[in-house]
Order: structure tokens, then C-alpha cells, then sequence
């Protein structure tokens, strides 16, 4: 019998798991993907929101205030990029001055500190915004974030503490048994106390396992494109333009590899898996963004992608007991600002409801940081040396776009959460992610899968199940 | 009848078109004359691929047949190559297959694997 | 901090052919930097034929012709490392590299930069559709089956007319994979003639020109794709779909400079997104040279040599103190060009000017005019010209002024240009 077992391992999953592994008890998260934070937490803006979007009283203000708050230490603990860079709402007309008034009530209300620009002011900092811009709000606690690393480190330390990760075992039934669940997966049956649905897209249709629910997800695809890292400076802030019922509309910001990133679209979809992009839609994207800033150098495109969020009915995040059993837990509709609240979220789940319904002792010692990863980049010439002396495969650079060695990629391979896939290896180390796009690494990257996994490189996965890159080999 | 053709015998690629009685016309140098006749008497490609080898550094060899063959056979010319395997040492330019296919044409190492 | 004179990065054919002509021009301390675990670059991968026509007077392979260089630079004793990644260059000319051995920075008092161009990617083309594993590069799977000995996929189609996915096409096919067409955007082929011949025709594949895809199909791997004939907007056509079953998207749809280092030393980029170069091949920093690829993207290896030599030759005389410092003319693509590469010409120096150039669009029945203001320096009929071919115009250092005019390469159609004159 485990005590929880969390269904879904994206970056909310990841924190429940992280702040539970506090505690004393057996917990098992379940993922259906083969990586964790695979889907909604893999395709986002990457944005730490400051809170000043949310309606006051409302869960998403509530926990993205929180959340942006712990950012800093979390980010130290679980070695993940992270800056405070600022966010910018800009208004460029008269006539959306009111919507500025409401962003600036909202943040007031929300606890967000913020500071009213002019047009001057504006174009003093931010030179390339469209002189057209007539005000805006500047919010300096907004930041952003390597999302990749920030599920996959939050796991792996939940891990390190002690936590059991499942990958590829999707959840099938869940039955409630007397005084516990059955939950059923095509692995196994497993019998628990406590169940945290965290599934994401898929969150109704858990919840509906086991009551009837009056909420519904809908996926509501958003459309990017990523700029290669040229000519740092096009923008300093996370540049937004006013929200709209939409969404906070096409945003335009730097990442933490200091790559560009300019979405996202908003269309509802049927499809939990349509991640498909399209010309139409991406063009309507570049013509927003290009109205706020003008001069986006689209020559140094390098991707394009689509994400999904899980867009809930009720508007707001869904952080609750279900209504027949407390043990079940729905954390569910967590849209932006999701990635900002997600370690609020996972300690609020974990200490104030988790640990008081099951009555959870903590443990003794908890570790909250992960074991370092080795940043070459960041090293000075000596440490850099010292560090290939004791092991050359530092200095045997796989990826030369994004300066990646075999060494970092068999530390990436020799972790805690499984990392099983091309795509995985390109979350967690940024190998493949330049403009090459891993025309040049790729099939190092999967030799050294092979090799970790003592599989044919055949076998091979660029990501999802089937997704294998070679067909046949042709000289034996 | 006239035939158009493009060449083949260097990057520039002429367009050639070769008569009944095998003149030559479109072409930049001598080489293309001979090639819109030799394209219609007996077209002939060179044939490029690996072999497997036991190098611990490359996985494969590359390798070439020595002239061109004849079209019809680079069938059976990849036919011969898939059945090769080549040990180190070996040197650009050795031969690893005879007279493949009954071309007359050897199959010939294009890199050096020494270890 | 060790001292170099002369920093070479990227040990390819440019790289190579740099070291040994700087090597015979009198510098002997070089160092040469290969990424990679040989030297010889993209070429180790061309196990195909038809290098070397111009430089050997012979038709070879890429390994063929990259062994002959290898043995160039070794019969000098020229000091290389493998597996040496250049991570930064300053403008101080110091170069900042990690290999197994270690890390290391060099102060060199020239670097010639010769790391080759990059494919584009599905990315960087807005490919619509799903993101299944399948849709790959032409020189990705050209990595794989001619250095690994795998084939990515057994029922392939080809977006873009570019020389490499030609050549895949051919390989593939040889070794068992049946390609179903290829579709170029454009409404010409963007690749040789002799590789539409022997690669396409050969093999009976079909070249749809003016169609691009217009969707990818697949979660895991890549099920299925659809294609559509574009208008002269080059806009999709409603109702020209066409859908191919298949398991590989192979992708030839242009190359790329790959010049971050120069980038990031603060070099000025320019038109053909290398490096902006005076006709020493010198960038906008006074000592770094660079040449090939990375510089514009050439269409013969020949070619890559011999702008090497010229790198490694104004290299060394800079380094020895003699390369001509003198007023300089600017380049410039006028008319039907798509760029001009030097973007300027020392009046002073030795020997023809060379400008290499492309046309932005096949023509035919054109001449070809390199102008200093009105003054017409060179005037050349061309029956055709096309877009993949770069070309090389040479014209006499002494017919060029000294005055603020810039040197214009264009064209003119040949009835124009009769009835002006």
C-alpha cells in the first residue's frame, strides 16, 4: 500500500511530490509520458509572472504572488535558471489607458509591487518598443525561468528524497476500495490512501474516475517561435501588451539560454495531443509581436512550437479535496500563471492539505537541494581544467551550438529521474536546442542513449513512444 | 531523332543535345562530347557507397568503384558492396573488390583507416 | 597563456587549405582547431564523387579529396588538434577552446575563422504540422548512413531542391530506401543540373517545383505528409494537396554560415550572413581572417580552397607585416544580385580583384556588368545564370578609382543592354 500516489509528473506534480517528500510516507507518482514535464510544462512562455494579472481573491492570484515569492530560494536549491528580470504591460493607445488602471488595481489589491511609466520613460529603457506605446506597468518581481529544468530538478529531488517516479504508466481506472483507492495502470494495480490528481490535460477525466464532476478542461493551444541567441539587447523585460478575455496576449522576452521567445496564440482545440503549428496562426503571432517591437529579428528563427494549457471551466485554478472524498485531491486548471504558483501550489498541496488529512509525520532530515550540475560554461579557466584533468569527457564537446560535453550529458544520464530520450536529454542539457537544431550532435546524443540504456541505437527515441530516428541498419 | 541531355561530367552541367549521328552539340569542353556519346551508346555511372569495417574509429568505409560502370548494373554493384567487410589498415585507392559485377571496374577504399 | 601566431578554427577543407598556404607563406607557428575527431569537416560525410576538378584536375570523394589535404598539412608538420571546440574569440585575437586535454587560451596574433555553415532547420521555416521523429535534415541523415551506417528511413520524401538532399536521394535510394518525389519551393531547381540528371532522373523521381509542405503527420514518428503547389506569392493553392505515406521528411532547404564566433567578437555581419571581409578576406577586426563556408555558402569545395589559400596567404603577410593597408572600395549588389563577396577591395594590393557573387534569380540572356559609378570595369554575356551556381568574376585591380563610388556587380537583360548602347 503506498500513501499518495500523485497522478501526472508535470511541473505540478513535481512540486506536490518535492514538498511531500518532507514527509515520512510512500509516495508514487505516476506519469504517462517517458519524460516528466513533457507536456504543458514543457511548451510555455517560461515566464515567473509577477501577479499583477489575476483577479484579487482568486486562487491564481493567490498562489502566483506566493509562488513568485519562492522563486529565488527554490531556484538555488534545484540549480535552475532563473532571473528577475521585470515585465512590462504596455498600452499603445488612449484607449486602452482603463485596462492599464485595472493592471495597476489589480496588483495594488494582489500585493504586487509595480510602478506606472510614460511613454518616455518606456522607450528610455526598452529603445526598440514601437514608439507608438503610449504607457505602461512595470513589474520588477516578475523573472524568468528554464522550465525544462525546473520540473525535471523538482522531481529529481523529490526522488533523491526518497519518492518512487513511474514513467510510461498512464492511469486507467481509479476505484475507491473501502478506506483506500485501487489505482489501475497497465503495469499494475495499486492500492493507496491518498490520490493527488495532477494530470493536467487529462485532469477532468481523472477526477470523473471516480465522481461525477461539474468542471470541465479544455486544451487552448498557444503557437511560438524561438530566436537563435544573436545580438543580446532587442529586449530587457518580459514585454506584454494588455491583456485581453483571451489571455496576456503575444508576449516578446529574452529566455534564461538567451534565446528570444515570441508568443503565444489562443485557440481552443479539441485534441489533448494537437500540438500541431500552422502557418496562418504563426504569421497572426509575428504580426502582434512585430507591432510591439518592431524590429524582431525573425531571420534568426530557429523553432517554432505549439503548447497546450489545460483551460478550466470555473476560470480559476482547482485546489481541492473532491467533493466525496477527501483523500482525493483535484489540483487542476492550472493554466498561466501555473508555472509561477506551481511551488506555492506544491506546498500548499502537500503541508496544508496532504499532510493534514493523512496526519503525516515529518522526517528527520530532508535534503531540499539537488546535487549540483556541472555548468562548464560557467566554470573559470582553472576549475574548467582542473574538471577535464579528471575527466576528459568534460572537454569532448557533443553540442557546439549550445557548448554541451559528454561529460554533461553522462551526468544528465545518471540522475535520479530516468532520462530515456533525445528530447530528454535536450531538456535537461540544452544539447540540440541551437541553431543547428542538432544537425551536428544528434547522433552522438544517441549513441551515448544507447550506450547508457545497453540498447541498439534503433531502439532509440527522439521523444514520444514510436518516435524512433533510425530505421535500419544498413552495414552490419 | 535528337536527344537532350544533361551532363553529368562536372558541376557546370550542360545542356546537351546529341544527334542520329552522334555529334555533339551544347557542350562547354571536349569531356561533354564524349559523354552525350557514351550516354547513348552505353550510359555509365560511378557508384558510391560504405563498407563495414573493423576500424575503432569509423563504423564503415567509404568506397567507389574505380570508373564508371554500366547503368543497368549499379544493382548489382551495391549487391557486391553490401557484401564486403574490410580490415585495418586500409589505404585510399585499395582495391577491395575485383572486376565488380563482370564490369571490369574495381570496387576501391576512398579514406584511410588505420587503427 | 600560450602564444600562437597564427589560430586557425575549424579544421575543414577552408581550414586546411588556410593553414597550408600560411604555412608556406612563411608562418610556421599554427595551430590548427577541429571540432570533430579528424580533420576534413563536412567532407568526411561527401562519400560521393565530383570534387577536386579544378584543384586536382581529377574527379574524387570528399574523403579522397580531404586525405589529400590532410596529407598537405602533415607533410608540414602543421601543429592540429581534434576534438578542440572553440567556445569564444576576442577582439584581443585571444581564442578560448576546451579538448580532453584541457582548457585553453590562446593569444594568437591572427585567427583565421573557417567553421562552415549549418542546415536550415524545420524550425526555421515555420514547417506547419506535427513535430514527429522523421523530419530531418539532408546532412543529419547523410551523417548517419555515410559515418554510421543507418538509414533514417525507408520511404522518404524531399523538401527542397538543394544539392545535398539530391545526393541523399541517390544514396538513399542505392542503399534500399525508396524515395517517393522531391518539392522545391521555387519554381526552378536550387540545385546542379547534373545532380537533377544523375541523382533524380536516374532514379525516376519526380521534382515537383513551385510545392512546398503544407503538413506533417505524426505523433511519434512521422506517418504521413502532405504537399501543395504555391502561387507566384508563393502561397499554398487550396485543393493541390498532395498526401505521401512516409517515414522520413528529409530536408534541403538551404545552409547557413555559421559564424557565431565572428558574431559574438563583435565582427560586422554581412549581406550573405558571414562576416562583412575586405578582399584580404580580413573581417571588421584588424588580424581575423576568415574564409569558406562560414563566410558565404559556396556550391564547389574547389572553390572553399581556394578562398582558404587566400586567408592563410593575407594572414601570414599580416602577421609578417606586409599586407596592404591602403584606401579601400566598397562592393555592392545592384540589380539581380543577390550579394557580393569582399564587401571591399584594398586599391593598393597585389594581383586581380575577385568577386564571387549569386544571382537572385535564375536569368538568361544577361550581361553581367561590374561598374565604378558610370564607368564600366567589366561587361559579360552570360547565356544563364542560376541561383545555385556562385559565381567568380576577376577583373584588374588597376581599372578601379580611387574615389567614394562603390564597385557594383549587376545584371542587365541583353535587349535592355543592346538598347542603351
Amino acid at each position: 500500500m503506498k500513501d499518495i500516489i500523485i497522478v501526472g509528473g508535470g511541473v505540478i506534480g513535481a512540486f506536490i511530490a518535492r514538498y511531500l517528500s518532507q514527509y515520512d510516507a510512500k509516495i508514487l507518482v505516476l506519469e504517462k509520458e517517458n519524460d516528466v514535464g513533457d507536456v504543458t510544462s514543457m511548451a510555455n512562455s517560461a515566464i515567473v509572472h509577477s501577479g499583477d494579472d489575476p483577479v484579487p481573491g482568486t486562487l491564481k492570484a493567490k498562489f502566483n504572488v506566493l509562488g513568485n515569492a519562492m522563486f529565488d530560494q527554490v531556484s538555488k536549491e534545484l540549480d535552475v535558471s532563473f532571473s528577475r528580470v521585470g515585465s512590462m504591460n504596455l498600452a499603445f493607445d488612449e484607449a486602452q489607458l482603463p485596462l492599464l488602471e485595472e493592471l495597476r488595481d489589480r496588483a495594488e489589491k494582489n500585493g504586487v509591487p509595480y510602478k506606472m511609466l510614460g511613454k518616455e520613460e518606456i522607450l528610455a529603457i526598452e529603445p526598440n518598443v514601437s514608439p507608438s506605446v503610449v504607457a505602461g506597468i512595470l513589474c520588477p518581481t516578475a523573472g524568468i525561468v528554464n522550465p525544462f529544468t525546473l520540473t525535471v530538478h523538482a522531481m529529481e529531488n523529490a526522488c533523491d528524497n526518497g519518492v518512487e517516479l513511474h514513467l510510461n504508466e498512464p492511469v486507467l481506472g481509479i476505484e475507491r476500495q473501502g478506506d483506500h483507492f485501487l489505482v489501475e495502470t497497465p503495469e499494475e494495480n495499486y492500492t493507496c490512501r491518498m490520490v493527488i490528481n495532477a494530470a493536467g490535460l487529462s485532469s477532468a477525466k481523472v477526477a470523473a474516475m471516480i465522481e461525477p464532476i461539474d468542471w470541465t478542461i479544455t486544451p487552448r493551444k498557444g503557437e511560438y517561435y524561438v530566436l537563435d541567441h544573436y545580438g543580446p539587447g532587442l529586449v530587457k523585460h518580459v514585454l506584454f501588451p494588455l491583456p485581453t478575455k483571451k489571455g496576456k496576449g503575444v508576449l516578446v522576452t529574452m529566455t534564461t539560454s538567451m534565446n528570444y521567445l515570441v508568443g503565444p496564440s489562443s485557440e481552443f482545440v479539441q485534441s489533448e495531443e494537437d500540438l500541431a503549428t500552422d502557418t496562418l496562426t504563426l504569421n497572426e503571432v509575428k504580426a502582434q509581436a512585430k507591432a510591439m517591437v518592431p524590429g524582431i529579428p525573425f531571420s534568426q528563427q530557429i523553432r517554432v512550437f505549439a503548447g497546450l494549457r489545460s483551460t478550466p471551466s470555473t476560470k480559476d485554478f482547482i485546489i481541492e479535496s473532491s467533493k466525496t472524498y477527501r483523500e482525493f485531491i483535484n489540483v487542476a486548471g492550472i493554466e498561466s500563471p501555473g508555472l509561477a504558483s506551481a511551488p506555492a501550489i506544491g506546498k500548499y498541496v502537500a503541508e496544508e492539505l496532504a499532510a493534514q488529512i493523512l496526519g503525516l509525520k515529518k522526517k528527520e532530515s530532508w535534503n531540499p537541494c539537488i546535487r549540483p550540475y556541472i555548468h562548464l560554461q560557467l566554470m573559470t579557466q582553472a576549475k574548467k581544467n582542473a574538471l577535464i584533468h579528471e575527466d576528459p569527457s568534460f572537454g569532448d564537446m557533443v553540442c557546439n551550438c549550445e557548448k554541451v560535453s559528454v561529460g554533461e550529458i553522462n551526468d544528465a544520464l545518471h540522475r535520479s529521474v530516468p532520462c530515456l530520450t533525445i528530447k530528454a536529454v535536450k531538456k535537461r542539457t540544452r544539447a540540440g536546442f541551437g541553431k543547428c537544431q542538432g544537425g551536428f550532435c544528434q547522433p552522438r546524443v544517441l549513441l551515448l542513449l544507447a550506450q547508457r540504456y545497453g540498447i541498439s541505437p534503433l531502439e532509440v527515441l527522439y521523444g514520444r513512444e514510436r518516435s524512433e530516428v533510425l530505421e535500419e541498419e544498413v552495414k552490419k | 531523332m535528337s536527344v537532350e541531355l544533361t551532363c553529368i561530367v562536372c558541376p557546370r552541367g550542360c545542356h546537351l543535345v546529341v544527334h542520329d549521328d552522334l555529334t555533339v552539340e551544347g557542350n562547354f569542353c571536349p569531356r561533354g562530347a564524349a559523354y552525350g556519346k557514351q550516354e547513348i551508346l552505353d550510359p555509365r555511372r560511378t557508384v558510391t557507397s560504405t563498407v563495414p569495417s573493423d576500424s575503432k574509429e569509423f563504423k564503415v568505409c567509404p568506397v567507389k568503384t574505380k570508373d564508371a560502370v554500366p547503368k543497368a548494373k549499379m544493382e548489382d554493384v551495391m549487391k557486391a558492396i553490401n557484401a564486403v567487410h574490410v580490415h585495418v589498415p586500409v589505404h585510399v585507392g585499395d582495391v577491395l573488390i575485383h572486376d565488380v559485377a563482370g564490369t571490369g571496374v574495381d570496387v576501391v577504399a576512398t579514406r584511410d583507416l588505420l587503427l | 597563456m600560450k602564444h600562437v601566431d597564427l589560430v586557425i578554427v575549424g579544421g575543414g577543407s577552408a581550414g586546411m587549405a588556410a593553414a597550408v598556404s600560411a604555412y608556406d607563406a612563411g608562418v610556421k607557428d599554427i595551430l590548427l582547431l577541429e571540432r570533430s575527431p579528424y580533420l576534413g569537416g563536412i567532407l568526411n560525410q561527401c562519400i560521393h564523387n565530383g570534387f577536386g576538378l579544378h584543384e586536382f584536375k581529377e574527379e574524387l570523394t570528399g574523403p579522397e579529396f580531404l586525405t589529400r589535404f590532410v596529407h598537405q598539412v602533415e607533410e608540414r608538420h602543421i601543429p592540429y588538434e581534434t576534438k578542440a571546440s572553440v567556445l569564444s574569440i576576442k577582439k584581443s585575437k585571444i581564442v578560448t577552446y576546451v579538448s580532453p586535454k584541457g582548457s585553453f587560451e590562446v593569444q594568437a596574433k591572427a585567427i583565421i575563422v573557417a567553421t562552415g555553415c549549418y542546415e536550415r532547420s524545420a524550425g526555421a521555416i515555420s514547417m506547419p504540422g506535427e513535430r514527429p521523429a522523421g523530419v530531418i535534415t539532408a546532412g543529419q541523415a547523410q551523417l548517419y548512413l555515410n559515418q554510421y551506417g543507418y538509414l533514417v528511413g525507408k520511404r522518404v520524401f524531399i523538401l527542397g531542391s538543394g544539392d545535398i538532399g539530391l545526393i541523399m536521394a541517390r544514396r538513399m535510394t542505392l542503399e534500399g530506401a525508396k524515395v517517393l518525389g522531391v518539392a522545391e519551393l521555387m519554381p526552378y531547381s536550387n540545385g546542379l543540373n547534373r545532380n537533377i540528371q544523375q541523382c533524380l532522373k536516374d532514379f525516376d523521381i519526380p521534382l515537383y517545383l513551385s510545392h512546398t509542405v503544407t503538413n506533417v503527420i505524426g505523433k511519434g514518428k512521422l506517418e504521413a505528409i502532405e504537399i501543395s503547389e504555391v502561387d507566384e506569392k508563393k502561397n499554398p493553392i487550396p485543393g493541390t494537396e498532395k498526401r505521401f505515406e512516409v517515414d522520413t521528411l528529409m530536408l534541403s532547404i538551404g545552409l547557413i554560415p555559421n559564424c557565431a564566433l565572428l558574431d559574438k567578437a563583435g565582427a560586422k555581419i554581412g549581406p550573405a550572413r558571414g562576416a562583412e571581409v575586405d578582399d584580404s578576406l580580413m573581417t571588421t577586426i584588424p588580424g581575423i581572417f576568415t574564409c569558406g563556408n562560414v563566410l558565404h555558402v559556396h556550391d564547389l569545395v574547389d572553390y572553399v580552397v581556394e578562398e582558404g589559400k587566400v586567408a592563410g596567404k593575407n594572414a601570414a603577410s599580416y602577421i609578417l607585416g606586409t599586407l596592404e593597408e591602403g584606401p579601400k572600395v566598397a562592393t555592392k549588389a545592384g540589380d539581380g544580385i543577390g550579394y557580393v563577396v569582399p564587401g571591399s577591395v584594398a586599391l593598393g594590393a597585389e594581383g586581380d580583384v575577385s568577386l564571387k557573387f549569386r544571382c537572385r534569380a535564375p536569368r538568361k540572356n544577361v550581361y553581367l556588368f561590374v561598374k565604378q559609378g558610370e564607368k564600366v570595369i567589366k561587361k559579360l554575356y552570360k547565356l544563364a545564370m542560376i541561383p545555385s551556381e556562385m559565381e567568380i568574376i576577376k577583373i584588374p585591380r588597376k581599372a578601379l578609382e580611387n574615389n567614394q563610388e562603390p564597385l557594383e556587380v549587376s545584371l542587365v537583360a541583353k535587349e535592355d543592354a543592346d538598347h542603351v548602347r
